[in-house]
């Protein structure tokens, strides 16, 4: 088969991930607003309410701090639930169960119960949907112990994740963005999945090192791109998955190219992109020939107008003078 | 009821004597409470509690001496010295902790009756519950949820209220309604709280006003409900009339109440109560009262050896070694989860050995 032979959208590569492994394990569940009768409200769960039954993919009224903590309660049971969050910017309303219940109970148990829940949906800014709807969590959640968090770039590794997530004992917070979910890509047709804590390397280069995960990986792509029209080559590492973070290959790239640049969709004071550059100096210090750098996005509220929405984000310009600045 | 009083009085010397520390919420007036609540339910019964939940964990047959090292600090203790007072898990009696923020653990005893259900309606096999080998016929559960009267004013009862009419999920949502959450009286934070029913039909959920301080009455009457919340799979609220002696938690001056109230309630303890009745009024068929004075103070003294031994035990106990302190964070720890040390597998937690 050939690497085009079957392309299929991000949002049909999610679905597959949850229906596969629903079908696997009889434990796995789906609930969220809007997930089963509705189709999904972004239509990442269309037609599994025909395959599965209400019993199993379940819709849910407005109350994420009810239905995040009914998760927990499953899980401790035995089961294997999946929340959708129509929003990770709503998750905000559920902050006590999935903040203070679900990384912690381990620990406050004394090793009793986990909490082997997979909370998922979209994460960043979609389009033009002002403030309250733009939430990048990873800056304030990876703050917390306890969780694995999960933030794929493109349908294979959304897929793949996914399955991971879904496998594995401990909680995962899986972040999709709205903007990603028709992006199409190869997904082969064989079962697979994609390990935790192994970055990919998606372009080459000696010039500098980019590191991003989620979306951004993709303007990133953008910039990289556009630097080899100028001879510039880079690294482009894609992290797959926030904690565990794959120090080893940003050390190892960073040692080649004495520069890196950090890019981030979520605020840049005590983000994803700090943590980041502050283990590259821990860890690296010696191989670095420019200070790191970092593209966040702007740090204020996510603001509605195209064109300021636009500069609000990371996008390929800054990315690209970033990396001019690593090299000047 | 005789032993969990014990134990409360022997925490608060504990705490006094600087060896529990931090928050400590003692049981003692409330203890029919769990006592009569509990033993109407089987032991692959799920059930979560708040914080004020020693009581609860000794009612359900958690051993003292875990109880009391785990507020000890102690590697011994139920949660290995990392949970405290408020974090009482007991894997083996199926009671999936004390919860110390108030009504987070009102969703959860939501999710315990949803997957209890979903075993029976989905799996139609068990899941590894105590004493029941996974893949054994399932059986219709009750999970018991149990939660103060502060907790009445918390977003996520109604929530989990509204699931679990919503869903018919088998929970029994019992507040112990002792009439303050800290210095807050019922009324002053609650509205209907002449009729705290309203709360839980607007749910379409059944409810019942209990005497929690009548310990026969209160079985009698709590029983049916729990045989019919797991005959229909329905969810249900009591509204358990108890009342605390101490302060909230250690440090309370208890300005909010009178002296004649507490001792009014004193009056009518539960435990006196009980003994009362089975000493006098309740007699056999030889004609003499079913519990005579010798038996109750032997009671009383194999209870105080009970305690004595758990507080025993704790004092003896070692601190929780520091390897355990990045043990128990994840299941499955991936290298690089954490800048700052590496994630490991702790010992085994006392209860499961
Ligand atoms: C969300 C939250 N807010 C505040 C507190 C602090 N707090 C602990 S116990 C308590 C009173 C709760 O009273 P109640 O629910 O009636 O339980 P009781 O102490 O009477 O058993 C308060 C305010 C808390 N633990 N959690
Ligand atoms: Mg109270």
């Amino acid at each position: 088969m050939t690497q085009t032979a079957r392309e299929i959208q991000f949002r049909e590569a999610l679905r597959e991930a949850m229906s596969e492994e629903m079908r696997r394990d009889d434990r796995v569940f789906l609930m969220g607003e809007e997930v089963a009768q509705y189709n999904g409200a972004y239509k990442v769960s269309q037609g599994m309410l025909d395959e599965f039954g209400p019993k199993r993919i379940i819709d849910s009224p407005i109350s994420e701090n009810g239905f995040a903590g009914l998760a927990v309660g499953a899980a401790m049971y035995g089961l294997r639930p999946i929340i959708e969050f129509m929003s990770w910017s709503f998750s905000l309303v559920a902050a006590d169960q999935i903040l203070n219940n679900v990384p912690k109970m381990l620990y406050m148990s004394g090793g009793q119960w986990g909490c082997p829940v997979v909370f998922r949906g979209n994460d960043g800014a979609g389009g033009q949907l002002g403030s309250t709807h733009s939430w990048c969590v990873e800056g304030l959640y990876s703050n917390v112990p306890g969780v694995k968090i999960a933030i794929p770039s493109n349908p294979y590794d959304a897929k793949g994740l996914l399955k991971t997530a879904i496998r594995d004992d401990d909680p995962v917070f899986f972040l999709e963005s709205e903007r990603m979910l028709g992006d199409k890509g190869h997904v082969p047709a064989e079962e697979y999945t994609v390990p935790f804590g192994e970055a990919a390397l998606r372009r080459q280069g000696d010039a500098c090192t980019l590191v991003s995960f989620g979306r951004p990986v993709n303007f990133c792509l953008e910039a990289a791109d556009e630097l080899r029209k100028t001879g510039i080559e880079v690294d482009v590492l894609d992290m797959r998955t926030i904690r565990p973070l794959d120090i080893e290959s940003i050390i190892r790239s960073v040692r080649k190219t004495g520069r890196v640049v950090v890019v981030d969709q979520c605020w840049p004071f005590a983000s994803v992109a700090s943590e980041v550059i502050t283990q590259v100096c821990e860890r690296g210090f010696d191989y670095l020939d420019h200070q790191p750098l970092r593209v966040n996005t702007e740090d204020v509220p996510t603001p509605y107008a195209k064109n300021l929405e636009y500069a609000y984000l990371p996008n390929k310009e800054k990315i690209v003078a970033a990396v001019r600045r690593t090299l000047a | 009821m005789m032993l969990i009083r014990e134990f409360e009085v022997r925490c608060a010397q504990a705490y006094q004597q600087a060896k529990i520390g931090g928050f400590c919420h003692l049981y003692i007036g409330q203890e029919a409470a769990a006592v009569g609540t509990l033993n109407a339910v089987n032991p692959d019964d799920p059930v979560v509690l708040a914080y004020r939940d020693h009581g609860h964990a000794l009612a359900r047959g958690m051993d003292p001496g875990a109880c009391m090292a785990e507020m000890y600090g102690k590697a011994t203790g139920c949660a290995k010295g990392k949970g405290g007072s408020m974090h009482m898990f007991d894997r083996p009696h199926w009671l999936f902790g004390g919860h110390g923020i108030v009504g987070a653990q009102t969703p959860l005893g939501a999710g315990l009756a949803f997957a209890a259900r979903y075993e029976w309606e989905v799996l139609g096999r068990s899941l590894e519950n105590p004493g029941v080998p996974a893949g054994s016929p399932p059986r219709r559960k009750v999970c018991l949820c149990y939660l103060g009267d502060g907790a009445l004013n918390q977003g996520a009862l109604h929530e989990a209220m509204n699931l679990a009419g919503l869903y018919s999920l088998p929970v029994i949502y019992i507040v112990e309604n002792n009439g303050y959450s800290m210095g807050t009286s019922i009324d002053r934070g609650t509205t209907m709280a002449h009729d705290l029913m309203a709360k839980a039909n607007a749910y379409g959920i059944e409810g019942r006003a209990i005497d929690g301080f009548d310990i026969l009455a209160l079985y009698d009457e709590f029983k049916p409900l729990v045989d019919l919340c797991r005959q229909k799979q329905v969810p249900a609220f009591v509204d358990l009339k108890t009342y605390r002696y101490q302060g909230h938690s250690m440090s309370d001056p208890q300005k909010y109440r009178t002296k004649d109230e507490v001792e009014a309630w004193k009056a009518k303890d539960s435990i006196d109560r009980f003994a009362h009745h089975l000493m006098s009024e309740r007699t056999g068929s030889d004609g003499r009262p079913v519990l005579s004075e010798q038996r109750f103070s032997e009671i009383q003294d194999d209870v105080r050896t009970r305690v004595r031994a758990a507080v025993e035990f704790a004092e003896a106990s070692p601190v929780p070694d520091l390897s355990e302190l990045y043990a128990d964070v994840m299941v499955n720890p991936h290298p690089g989860m954490s800048p700052s040390g590496t994630y490991v597998t702790g010992a085994p937690n006392p209860l499961l050995r």
